[in-house]
């Protein structure tokens, strides 16, 4: 997937967000750190200039809600969270790159909760590769990638990255 | 950048690069308690037990607040209700709590050193929460955290730390951290009331307002009636007299200077109450601080110990599974 690829996926999916939820009423887009954060920004920038209105964004870190924190590693980096706004009663789109197992989206459904009761989410990513280990579906899909559990799917950003790109890499095993 | 040390026991010897992760990490801590829902569930299942042979009410009840709202179990002992009355030594006393599995043992003992003693001897992680006269690393952390919220830097930092610097295990905390970050200090008060060594660590002074000139931090510190078993000087009047900061000797320091005392305060006798009230005075911020510098702490030497312990009983596991392979 290209750049080109990546901003076409971007633009259907704000409008299909649109779509779905009747305009931005009520609406927030809520970013998993870290590539969630920069797709987020995105699609508010899109939702500008469809709608003339800016939805409120915010930031999860779903570090403190992993199940696999003994297994990562390495020493976790904790960088917070950021709802700078009431959830309750809102609807909320969850924004993530890469959906696989579906534990990070568990994680950030958690973390959420915590937050207050909100009337809906939503999932929205740019790629989903498969390979769900929980009942986890994702409401908006950049692209579907078939993959092999023993290759990696990276998606990579202008902002943190220099340009935009989906690629799957052969695990070196 | 990573802190790689299984205990916590003082921040001598620790790197810039470690004391500005635990500080980091404290910063992305402070949002959880300002949710409705002060609870975050990293912890959950893990038991922090906490072992005061001091008096305390701030820096206990700030190891509780942060074990609960990172979900672990805190369990409380006070040197008075004890064992320790009864004659059980330290280590005993340990070795019997570490029995019952803890994942973290946070100790606060009058022997400078005693946390270090058991962090040999036991296989939990242990904080040091006040070691005598040596060592307090959580209150130096959320020090500097409090310093960088308000003043947005920690580079090029004057520093004045003033009182009772012989007994204050705090200073020689702050001595450490503030060394590694490079910043100039300067250690005030009389010469009772400094230790020998202070001159080999910074500048020393005995005047209050030369020694708070320019600064853009200054540190009060209690006067520890309670260490002092010899007169270090004639009355408290005399003290307050010379070194009490006062809102005109604090006129000396830079302006936008902040104040800062470890607690408890003796109104009058270190600081001036209109200045510890002031709007320069950060003492609040530093009690809010210090339950996410302990949150940090726990979060990650339990999630260190808990990594450690599963890549072991995975190297054991390595050659049944190769053989089953």
């Amino acid at each position: 997937m290209d750049a080109q690829g990546v901003e076409r996926a971007l633009a259907r999916i704000t409008h299909e967000i649109l779509e779905r939820n009747k305009g931005t009423e009520g609406l927030v887009l809520i970013g998993i750190r870290s590539r969630g954060v920069d797709l987020v920004e995105r699609l508010a920038a899109k939702i500008t200039e469809i709608e003339g209105v800016r939805v409120p964004t915010g930031i999860i870190d779903i570090t403190l809600y992993r199940d696999d924190l003994s297994r990562a590693g390495q020493q976790p980096q904790v960088k917070g969270t950021d709802i700078g706004f009431p959830i309750d009663d809102r609807q909320v789109i969850l924004v993530d790159d890469v959906l696989y197992t579906g534990r990070t989206v568990r994680a950030a459904l958690d973390a959420l909760m915590d937050f207050g009761r909100p009337r809906s989410v939503q999932l929205a990513v740019l790629v989903d590769r498969g390979h769900r280990e929980l009942p986890i579906r994702p409401d908006y899909v950049g692209k579907n990638l078939p993959t092999s559990a023993t290759e990696s799917v990276q998606a990579r950003l202008k902002e943190r990255d220099g340009a935009d790109e989906v690629v799957l890499v052969p695990e070196e095993r | 950048m990573a802190f790689s040390q299984g205990h916590l026991l003082g921040l001598e010897g620790l790197s810039r690069e470690e004391i500005l992760y635990l500080i980091d990490t404290a910063a992305s801590f402070k949002e959880i308690s300002q949710r409705d829902i002060k609870k975050v569930p990293t912890l959950r299942g893990k038991t922090v037990v906490s072992l005061f042979y001091e008096a305390s009410t701030r820096t206990r009840t700030s190891f509780e607040i942060a074990a609960k709202r990172l979900s672990a179990d805190f369990v409380s002992i006070a040197s008075s209700s004890s064992s320790a009355v009864k004659g059980e030594t330290l280590l005993d006393t340990a070795r019997n709590i570490q029995a019952m599995r803890p994942d973290c043992l946070v100790l606060r003992h009058a022997a400078a050193g005693a946390p270090h003693f058991l962090a040999r001897r036991i296989d939990c992680p242990v904080v040091n929460a006040g070691d005598g006269a040596h060592e307090h690393p959580t209150q130096a952390l959320l020090d500097l955290l409090t310093i960088r919220d308000r003043v947005g830097r920690l580079d090029d930092l004057t520093v004045a730390i003033v009182g009772d610097i012989l007994h204050s295990r705090v200073t020689r905390s702050n001595v450490h951290a503030l060394r590694a970050l490079g910043a100039r200090v300067r250690l005030v008060g009389p010469p009772t009331l400094l230790p020998p060594e202070a001159a080999a660590w910074w500048e020393v002074g005995h005047d209050l307002r030369a020694g708070i000139r320019g600064a853009d931090v200054v540190m009060t510190l209690r006067i520890q009636r309670e260490r002092q078993g010899r007169n270090y000087f004639p009355s408290l009047d005399e003290y307050a007299r010379y070194f009490c900061l006062t809102r005109d000797a604090l006129a000396e320091a830079k302006p936008g200077v902040v104040v800062l005392h470890p607690g408890p305060i003796n109104r009058g006798i270190e600081i001036a109450s209109d200045v510890a009230d002031g709007a320069d005075s950060l003492i609040m911020d530093q009690v809010t601080n210090g339950v996410a510098v302990r949150m940090a702490v726990l979060f990650l030497l339990v999630n260190r110990a808990r990594a450690s312990g599963e890549a072991e009983s995975l190297a054991e596991s390595a050659p049944l599974r190769r053989k089953a392979g």
